[in-house]
C-alpha cells in the first residue's frame, strides 16, 4: 500500500508540473498575452503599457515566469478577475458550494441507479432487460447532454410547468422543497449520463465475477442464489466501480460545464461560461488548471482506493 | 437491426452529400412573411427567426456536422497511430516519456480547454477541424500502444524479426493489421466524440459561426425561443442524436462487445 502510495505520487508530480507548464503556455499564446485587455484599450498609451509589463514582471525570462506564476498560485493566488477586478480565489469558491451539490447528488443518483442496473443487466444476461439497458446506456454515452437538457426544460418546465426551468432557488421561496425541485433536472441529465457508463462497466465486472471459483464453490456449498449475486459477486465487483467513481467525480470541477449552463445552475461550469463569454482568462486558466489538478489527484485517489478495497491490486 | 447503424448512417452522408439537390430551399434563403413559422407540409420542419426552412438548414448543417465528425476523428485518429506506435514499438524511456505526455493531456478536460482555444483564435471549420482532431488522439495512442506492446513479444513478431525483417516491414505487414481492429474501434469513439464537441463548442457560439449552419449552432440559436418554437432544438438535436448513436452502435459492434453468447 505504501508502496504504491509512493509510486503514484512519483507519476503525478512530472504530470502536474507538465499540466501547469501547458496551462501557463496557453496563456502567454493569446494574442496580446496577459495584457490583451490593455492592448484593445485605445486609452491606454504605449509607454504605460512598457510600465505595466515591466511592472508585473512580464519582461522577465518566460521560465521566471512561469516559476512565479506556479508559486503563487500554490500559495493561493491565482489574480483578479479581468472583468469585475475581484481576486479569482474568492469568485471560485463562492461558486464551489452549488457544484459540490449538484455533483454530489447527481453521483449518488447515479449510483443507486447503476447498482440495480449494473447487477441484473449481468444476472439476467442477454435478455430483454440487458438488452433494453445496453441500448439505454449506448444512447447515454452518446446524447448530447445540453439537448437532453434543451428538452427536459420544453417538457418539464414550460410544457407541463411542473419544474422550476434554471436557477438554484426562486427568490422570495427559498424553502427546501423549491430547493429540490430546481435540483431535479439537472441531476436527472447528469446522473443519466453517468449512470450509462458505470452500468456498463459494473455489468462486466460482475460477469467476470461470476466465472470465478470461489462463486462455484459458495454454489456447491449450497448458498441461496440471491446471496451469492448481492454479497459475495457484488462485492467483488464494487471495488473497481469505486474506483472508477472517484475518477470521474474529478469532474465535479468542468464536467457540469454544459449543464449548469442551460440549466444557470450557479456553479463553477457556469462561472466558466460566463467567463468565456467576457474573455475573463485569469478565471478560465484557474478553472481550466484546478480541474485538470482534480482529474490527476482524483485519479490517485481512486487507485489508492481501490487497492485498499482489493488487496491484490497494491501487489 | 445488426445492419440498422449501418443504413442509417449511409442515409445520412449521402442526404449531406446531396444536400443542394434534395433541400426544397437555399439555405440562406430568408422568407420574412413566414418567420417562425411551425411544421407544415411545405416547411416539413418549420422555420426560424428569419423564415428559412429548418430542413434545408439541418441537411446543410449535416455537411458541416458530419464533416468536422470524420475529419476531426481522421486527423485524431492518425497522430494517435503515429504517438502511440512510437511508444509501442520504441518502448522504454521513449514509450514512458510519450505516455507521461499522454496522461497530462488527458487530465485537462476536453470541452473546457477547447472553448478556451476556439475563444482565442476564433477557428474557421477547417481549424476547428484541426483543434478537435488534436484534442482527441489520446485515446488512440494508448490503444496502439498497448496492441504494439502486446504483439510485440509474439511469436509472429520476433520469427520475421529473426528472419531479418527491418522496422518498417514489421510495422507494416505484422504490427499495424494487427491492430487495425483495435484502431477502428477507437476511430469510431473519435467520430462520435468530435460530433459532441462540435455541437458543444457551437452550442456556446465558438465553433460553426452562423450564417453557416451547423447543428450545434442552430440549437444555439434556438435555446432563445424553446417556449415559442420548441421544433427549432428538436431537428437539429435529434439528428445528433441518431448519428452518435447509430456511430456508437456500430463501434460496439466493431468491438465485438455486444456479442452475446
Amino acid at each position: 500500500m505504501t508502496r504504491l502510495l509512493v509510486r503514484r505520487f512519483i507519476h503525478a508530480v512530472p504530470l502536474l508540473f507538465f499540466i501547469s507548464a501547458l496551462v501557463f503556455l496557453l496563456i502567454h499564446a493569446a494574442p496580446g498575452g496577459p495584457l490583451a485587455m490593455y492592448l484593445a484599450n485605445p486609452n491606454v498609451r504605449p509607454e504605460d503599457i512598457e510600465r505595466l509589463r515591466r511592472a508585473l514582471g512580464l519582461d522577465r525570462s518566460l521560465w521566471l515566469q512561469y516559476w512565479s506564476w506556479l508559486a503563487a498560485f500554490v500559495r493561493g493566488d491565482w489574480g483578479f478577475s479581468f472583468s469585475d477586478g475581484r481576486p479569482v480565489v474568492s469568485r471560485v469558491f463562492e461558486r464551489l458550494p452549488a457544484t459540490i451539490e449538484l455533483m454530489g447528488v447527481s453521483i449518488v443518483c447515479a449510483i443507486a441507479l447503476t447498482i440495480p442496473v449494473g447487477t441484473w443487466s449481468a444476472v439476467r444476461r442477454g435478455q430483454w432487460f440487458d438488452r433494453l439497458t445496453s441500448v439505454a446506456s449506448l444512447v447515454g454515452v452518446s446524447l448530447p447532454g445540453f439537448w437532453f437538457g434543451l428538452v427536459l426544460q420544453m417538457v418539464f418546465a414550460i410544457g407541463l410547468g411542473w419544474l422550476p426551468s434554471s436557477g438554484r432557488s426562486t427568490p422570495g421561496a427559498e424553502d427546501l422543497l423549491s430547493h429540490l425541485l430546481h435540483l431535479v433536472m439537472p441531476t436527472t441529465v447528469l446522473a443519466f449520463v453517468l449512470a450509462a457508463g458505470w452500468s456498463r462497466y459494473l455489468r462486466g465486472s460482475m460477469i467476470e465475477t461470476v466465472h470465478q471459483p470461489f462463486i462455484a464453490a459458495a454454489r456447491a456449498r449450497g448458498v441461496p442464489a440471491s446471496r451469492i449475486v448481492m454479497v459475495h459477486a457484488l462485492r467483488n465487483a464494487l471495488a473497481p466501480l469505486i474506483a472508477i467513481v472517484t475518477v470521474d467525480a474529478a469532474l465535479l470541477v468542468s464536467g457540469a460545464v454544459v449543464t449548469e449552463s442551460v440549466f444557470a445552475w450557479p456553479g463553477l461550469g457556469s462561472l466558466f461560461t460566463e467567463a468565456l463569454a467576457r474573455r475573463d482568462y485569469t478565471v478560465l486558466m484557474a478553472l481550466l488548471m484546478l480541474s485538470s489538478v482534480a482529474v490527476v489527484v482524483f485519479n490517485v485517489a481512486g487507485d489508492l482506493l481501490h487497492a485498499a478495497l482489493d488487496p491484490r491490486v497494491a501487489a | 437491426m445488426m445492419r440498422l447503424p449501418a443504413i442509417v448512417l449511409a442515409v445520412l452522408l449521402g442526404s449531406a452529400a446531396a444536400a443542394p439537390w434534395l433541400a426544397p430551399y437555399a439555405p440562406d434563403r430568408i422568407d420574412l412573411s413566414s418567420r417562425r413559422a411551425a411544421p407544415t407540409m411545405g416547411h416539413l420542419f418549420g422555420t426560424d427567426e428569419l423564415g428559412r426552412d429548418v430542413l434545408t438548414r439541418v441537411l446543410f448543417g449535416a455537411r458541416i456536422s458530419l464533416a468536422v465528425g470524420l475529419l476531426s476523428a481522421l486527423v485524431a485518429g492518425a497522430s494517435g497511430v503515429v504517438i502511440g506506435g512510437i511508444a509501442g514499438y520504441a518502448g522504454g524511456a521513449v514509450d514512458a516519456v510519450l505516455m507521461r505526455i499522454t496522461d497530462g493531456i488527458l487530465a485537462v478536460p476536453r470541452l473546457p480547454l477547447l472553448m478556451i482555444v476556439s475563444v482565442v483564435l476564433r477557428p474557421s471549420v477547417p481549424l476547428l477541424i484541426l483543434l478537435i482532431g488534436l484534442a482527441g488522439w489520446m485515446e488512440t495512442a494508448r490503444v496502439v500502444r498497448a496492441e504494439f506492446l502486446s504483439l510485440g513479444g509474439r511469436g509472429f513478431v520476433e520469427s520475421a524479426r529473426a528472419a531479418g525483417s527491418g522496422h518498417l516491414r514489421v510495422l507494416s505487414r505484422h504490427l499495424l493489421p494487427n491492430a487495425a481492429q483495435a484502431i477502428a474501434v477507437s476511430l469510431t469513439l473519435a467520430v462520435a466524440r468530435g460530433i459532441l464537441l462540435e455541437s458543444a463548442l457551437s452550442f456556446f457560439g465558438v465553433g460553426v459561426r452562423p450564417p453557416q449552419a451547423s447543428w450545434g449552432n442552430m440549437l444555439y440559436q434556438a435555446q432563445a425561443s424553446l417556449g415559442t418554437e420548441p421544433w427549432l432544438a428538436l431537428a437539429p438535436g435529434l439528428f445528433i442524436l441518431v448519428t452518435t448513436v447509430s456511430v456508437s452502435f456500430a463501434g460496439d459492434r466493431l468491438a465485438g462487445a455486444s456479442r452475446e453468447t
